[in-house]
């Protein structure tokens, strides 16, 4: 079950033509799916997309009352692959998945798919994770789209324009015989906005059709000759009728031309924050009514070399606000201009910055280089916005809080069963020494952080053990470590890591952490999940997966936070005399999962008046010298520092707050590192039997009487 | 011509811009998700953003909301075009979860004294940097709160987080209840109130939070994110307060807090003769001080400071005293939020060593235990593995009650000897140091704070004590030897394996 439940709103789906829709950009990708008629819906989940595939797994009634048929693709490749449903027929088809990470596996697939060119339209929706809050290398969605010839959208950053893209993309992949990528950015993809819904669409052609009266056309598979000919039907049939396409539906979209003798061209997605820069510099109202002619590329590929020319004809000078590099559409524009032989001068990587995101100040301070050259009258540089101000208006303040803000990466949350997993690793460290430990893609690579440090490498997602694949050798025998996902264990990792050491005869060591979700895209089923899912197949073990392709040594540990056990097996993994590849399958439940489950559930039982244990660990302040060596192996949110109650102490003493779910990890810690006496667990008892409750009288009369004894001795010292 | 500084422009309709920054969990979702709801039913059309991802996994996070109002829009028939990311400079208010966060606001440029209401919480949530230091590794909470009052137009900085648990309710309800408090919204606070109504979850816990945030804006809080602690003295009980007045007429006013808190803690450890043995020990540095210092008592109160917590050293006698005593089963009682129809269950984490188990032997078996190979490996097998000891059942309790009235024989333990032979070696080198330098005293009077911590912790520490007194010698000649030896003892509490002290004595040697 995903971490957020979209049962109230997707009824929103349901909207009809003519009522107004508010709410999230991704929803509303949704609500644009079904008023477009389509078929199938595919994809694999991760940020921005999550949601999208959260938002459908809510709504698979709703799909199904349409005729469409929804999955979670094993992988972005399957999703992509599944598009292969709309090359022989009328069948519209959508995908999804997170850029430009699941477009690399997606890609074998897409080449096929928009080799051969298709029938029906083909949407391929990619979640740009780009910019800040980021977690996968800066690079661009826009190179796919030309390697492949795929056409590239970039809306307009809010709800009317992207369900209009979704719609508009359907009919472009349909016009030119090619599948349609839509870029939509982080924020895009969360923004809460509002669009006028029409009617959702039953397609025309359905899945049960195509089934049951099958067709084919050989000159659509990519083999030769048809893979020549398709090269060429790109280039001379595909292409113009996506240009005409592009020309006649007016996709792009110029405002206020032939106001200045310059003008600014940019990415659809680009549009808010170049209106804001306008208008904070007093050349555009907050409804976009702008001093600057500006042509927005709500279609960044192709480039429709007509609208170009036309929009710099009679200008000096244009400004290209393209985020990302390399500069393909700076380029582009250069060569288009140089063919038509138009003198206007091109702008943008000189006056923008060369990479990064375009935040609003980057966007702000580009344009104003560029007003002060080619229109300098329309702006006073000695009341520029604060943002393109040399100084900084809180120069003094600044300059105070510099050192005393630290960076605040994410971590493994309050209990999190990967963390006993890293403790682990780092007391096997103290013991055998460092080890070469290549990691995958997840929560579990927050370990590369402080506290733990723990991890060289990652490849990508189900990579971690395919990552070690070269440290291989006779004349050592020490071994490394792997780290691998459950998520990206099924994604690819059983063949490209554990079938590859089997094949390969490695002798290394990989933990596999199985927490039953997942859990870093938000916690999606996946097939070892332990939860039943009504439409998808769970509870699958991961252990005779591995087992199934050939590793011999392979141990479960069912309860992560035994430390003790995480420690020795690891421990007997690393230096048995076994040879052959070596899999920890490390289980214990995603505790964002656990404790959205189990919380509510406690609640009830306990105001049913049923038995119920609460757990919160604790540290005794007078017994803690603070040296921290509890946080070091630990980095729990909840387990944090306090100042020193004692007034001899200096040192800030280590605390348990509020937050704490009871893991267990800091008695488990506490044991197996051997720390210090202060951490004590307090259970409280709800509802307690009748028994309990006499026996914990009887204790408490011994209990008091002692303690009694004891107060009397330090009465005499301190009232 | 278009001109920023016309009236034209800057009587121009624009967006309420709102940035919030908060952490991963901490319900900055639910607040933005308010404000829209809020907005929304107040004739403004809303506009919300965040980057979610892996943000969301504790790490830091910005929700950013532009209101417009629909009126205006109507007017013109158009949309406005909302921005999606603030731009710095540019934002009406901006509400910080936490003070370091607060911080990373004005980092970010998004404070502005031109424009900007800062709501921020004053309560402190360690980074990993400040948690992991292994001494005090804290940031200065004064120049955050000076820096957000510099920065803002007008900063309200409470500690809402407290305020947030004395009323049950999550800190997003007592900010949305500071936003109202500032006025800084065109909305009245009966609206912010239905939104929270509408939201429909935890409504009431919500609304009490949400006035105490109302409330706070109103009163001027004293500055007291995370005070030092002060060295407030709880009144003396019938046997040490001769001491107290024997303190008062022999030392100098200047050493009273610290020495007074030092003979409690020596009563509260062991008794009154110890405290008075603290105070006979105290008395030839006092002198020292009087004659070589410069009025401020720094030796006096620096070895009166080292000299009680290192007298009070941790054995197990008195770690199962103070796990024992009421004052603590209360505490737990109030802390885990107990009520008297429930039942609290209190587990303790024990991981005895032999040398635990030695320390508190009579001097001669401790000494014979330790050094006997097959006792020794006896011992070892029968006691040293973790145990999970249960206070509060009749055989926990009792054992620790037992082990803590051993009390009345530590004089004759083992380590009780050791560690007087130590104290009395490490005094000998302060009064002698005193005559030569008496900044250099100052120094080795603060020796003793690397000796803490159980087990291999404290064993290091011993061992760090013991380099640092036995690099003395060669530092002495040499210019800034305080400055050295500040140095060294730095380098001793800054890292656990013991290398950086390594690295310190060379260069301090050098």
């Amino acid at each position: 079950m995903a971490e957020r439940q979209f049962k109230k709103e997707v009824q929103k789906l349901y909207l009809g033509a003519g009522q107004e829709f508010r709410g999230e950009g991704i929803l509303a990708v949704t609500k644009a799916l079904l008023q477009s008629g389509v078929s199938y819906v595919a994809g694999y989940q991760g940020a921005p997309i999550s949601h999208l595939m959260d938002v459908l797994t809510d709504a698979n009634d709703i799909l199904e009352d349409l005729g469409v048929h929804f999955e979670h693709s094993a992988s972005e490749a399957t999703a992509a692959a599944t598009m292969a449903a709309s090359v022989n027929y009328p069948l519209r088809g959508a995908v999804t998945f997170k850029s430009t990470v699941g477009t690399n596996v997606a890609s074998d697939a897409l080449a096929n798919l928009a080799s051969g060119g298709v029938t029906g339209g083909a949407l391929i929706i990619v979640g740009e994770d780009y910019g800040e809050g980021s977690s996968i290398m800066q690079e661009r969605s826009h190179a796919f789209a030309m390697k492949s010839q795929m056409w590239l959208m970039d809306p307009r950053p809010n709800l009317p324009s992207i369900v209009e893209a979704v719609e508009q993309g359907f009919a472009l992949s349909e016009a030119s015989n090619t599948p349609v990528m839509l870029e939509l950015r982080i924020r895009a993809c969360h923004v809460h906005g509002r669009f006028i819904a029409k009617d959702n669409v039953r397609p025309p052609f359905t899945l049960k059709d195509a089934i049951e009266k099958p067709s084919r056309d050989a000159t659509r598979i990519v083999l030769p000759p048809g893979s020549f000919l398709h090269e060429k039907e790109k280039i001379q049939k595909r292409w113009p009728a996506a240009i005409k396409f592009i020309r006649e539906n007016k996709l792009n979209e110029v405002f206020a031309d032939g106001k200045q003798e310059c003008g600014v061209i940019l990415q659809g997605g680009m549009y808010n924050t170049t209106i804001r820069s306008l208008e904070l510099l007093g050349l555009s109202d907050a409804f976009g009514e702008s001093e600057i002619p500006l042509l927005v590329l709500n279609v960044t590929y192709p480039l429709v070399d007509g609208e170009i020319e036309k929009f710099c004809a009679h200008k000096k000078a244009v400004l290209m606000i393209e985020e990302g590099q390399p500069a393909f559409l700076e380029q582009n524009l250069h060569a288009i201009l140089r063919q038509a032989g138009l003198q206007t001068k091109v702008h943008g990587k000189d006056l923008l910055p060369m990479a990064g995101e375009y935040t609003g100040a980057a966007v702000l301070c580009g344009l104003v280089k560029f007003i002060e050259e080619y229109a300098p009258r329309l702006i006073d540089p000695e009341h520029l916005p604060s943002a393109a101000r040399a100084v900084p208006p809180a120069e003094k303040a600044l300059r105070l809080v510099e050192s005393h803000v630290h960076p605040r990466p994410p971590s493994f949350c309050t209990g999190c069963p990967e963390r006993p997993i890293f403790t682990a690793m780092k007391l096997v460290e103290r013991e055998l020494g460092q080890h070469h430990v290549s990691c995958d893609i997840g929560c579990h690579l927050f370990s590369i952080l402080p506290p733990f440090n723990l991890g060289a490498t990652t490849m990508g997602y189900g990579l971690g053990w395919a990552g070690a694949a070269a440290f291989h050798t006779k004349e050592t025998g020490k071994r490394t470590i792997s780290i691998m996902g459950d998520g990206g264990f099924w994604h690819n990792g059983l063949t490209s890591g554990v079938g590859n050491a089997v094949f390969n005869q490695n002798d290394s060591v990989l933990v596999v952490i199985d927490n039953a979700y997942t859990a870093a895209t938000g916690g999606q089923d996946i097939l070892s999940s332990k939860a039943t899912n009504p439409i998808r197949t769970t509870q699958l073990s991961i252990a005779d997966a591995v087992r199934g392709v050939g590793v011999k040594w392979v141990r479960t540990i069912t309860r992560t936070y035994d430390v003790v056990a995480m420690r020795d097996t690891l421990k007997e993994a690393l230096t048995t005399d076994e040879k052959g590849p070596k899999v920890i399958v490390a289980q214990s439940e995603c505790t964002l999962n656990k404790q959205r489950r189990l919380k509510p559930r406690m609640q009830k039982l306990a105001q049913e008046g049923q038995r119920v244990v609460r757990e919160k660990f604790g540290v005794d302040a007078d017994v803690c010298t603070g040296d921290h060596s509890c946080i070091r192996l630990s980095g729990c949110p909840s387990l944090t520092i306090a100042p020193n109650p004692d007034p001899l102490r200096k040192d800030p003493v280590a605390t348990v707050i509020e937050s704490c779910v009871g893991c267990g990890l800091c008695g488990e810690v506490a044991h197996a590192a051997r720390l210090c006496p202060s951490f004590y667990r307090a259970e409280v008892i709800t509802n307690p039997g009748t028994w309990e409750r006499w026996r914990m009288r009887g204790r408490r009369a011994v209990i008091d009487y002692l303690q009694q004894r004891m107060e009397r001795r330090l009465a005499t010292v301190a009232m | 011509m278009p001109n920023p500084t016309t009236p034209a422009i800057a009587t121009r309709p624009r967006a309420i811009t709102i940035a919030v920054l908060a952490m991963g969990g901490e319900g900055g979702g639910v607040l933005a998700d308010w404000v829209v709801d809020l907005a929304e039913h107040s004739g403004y059309c809303a506009q919300a953003t965040s980057v979610p991802g892996v943000a969301q996994r504790t790490g830091a996070t910005i929700y950013y909301i532009e209101l417009f109002p629909e009126a205006v829009a109507q007017a013109t028939g158009k949309e406005p075009v909302l921005a999606l990311m603030p731009v710095p400079g540019e934002v009406e208010v901006v509400i910080a979860s936490e003070l370091m966060e607060a911080g990373r606001a004005i980092q970010r440029g998004l404070v502005t004294p031109d424009r900007t209401t800062l709501i921020a919480s004053t309560h402190r949530v360690y980074s990993m940097t400040e948690k992991t230091a292994t001494e005090d590794g804290r940031v200065e909470a004064a120049k955050l709160i000076e820096g957000c009052n510099q920065a803002a137009k007008k900063a309200v900085l409470r500690n809402f987080a407290r305020m947030a648990s004395e009323q049950h309710s999550v800190i997003s309800s007592v900010l949305f209840g500071a936003l109202a408090g500032t006025g800084a919204l065109p909305f009245p606070k009966e609206q912010f109130e239905e939104a929270i109504r509408r939201s429909g979850i935890g409504v009431n816990a919500s609304l009490a939070a949400f006035a105490a945030g109302v409330e706070a804006v109103g009163r001027t809080e004293p500055r007291d994110s995370e005070p030092a602690p002060q060295v407030a003295n709880p009144a003396s009980g019938p046997k040490v307060s001769p001491l107290v007045t024997r303190l008062a007429s022999e030392f100098p006013a200047m050493s009273h807090d610290i020495l007074r808190a030092g003979i409690t803690r020596l009563a509260d450890y062991q008794d009154e003769r110890y405290a008075c043995e603290y105070l006979d020990r105290l008395a030839g540095i006092r002198d020292l001080d009087a004659k070589f210092g410069d009025g401020q008592c720094r030796l006096l109160r620096e070895t009166g400071r080292s000299l009680a917590v290192w007298m009070t050293y941790e054995d197990a006698v008195r770690v199962a005293d103070l796990k024992t005593r009421r004052a603590r089963f209360d505490r737990i009682n109030h802390e885990t939020g107990t009520e008297p129809e429930q039942l609290l269950q209190i587990h303790e984490f024990l991981y005895p060593r032999i040398e635990e188990i030695t320390d508190i032997l009579p001097k001669k078996l401790g000494r014979w235990l330790r050094t006997n190979r097959s006792a020794r490996r006896f011992l070892v097998r029968v006691a040293e593995h973790g145990r999970v000891v249960q206070t509060t059942s009749l055989r926990g309790f009792l054992q620790l009650y037992f082990l803590a009235s051993l009390r009345k024989w530590r004089r004759r333990s083992l380590r009780f000897f050791d560690e007087q032979q130590r104290i009395e070696q490490w005094l000998a080198r302060i009064r002698d140091l005193s005559k030569e330098d008496y900044y250099l005293a100052v120094e080795v009077s603060e020796f003793p704070r690397v000796l803490r911590g159980y087990g291999d912790t404290s064993i290091r520490g011993r061992k760090n004590f013991d380099a640092m007194m036995a690099a003395l010698p060669n530092v002495l000649q040499k210019p800034d030897a305080p400055q050295r030896l500040k140095k060294l003892r730095e380098a001793a509490l800054a890292d656990e394996t013991g290398q950086k002290l390594i690295v310190a004595l060379r260069e301090v040697t050098a």
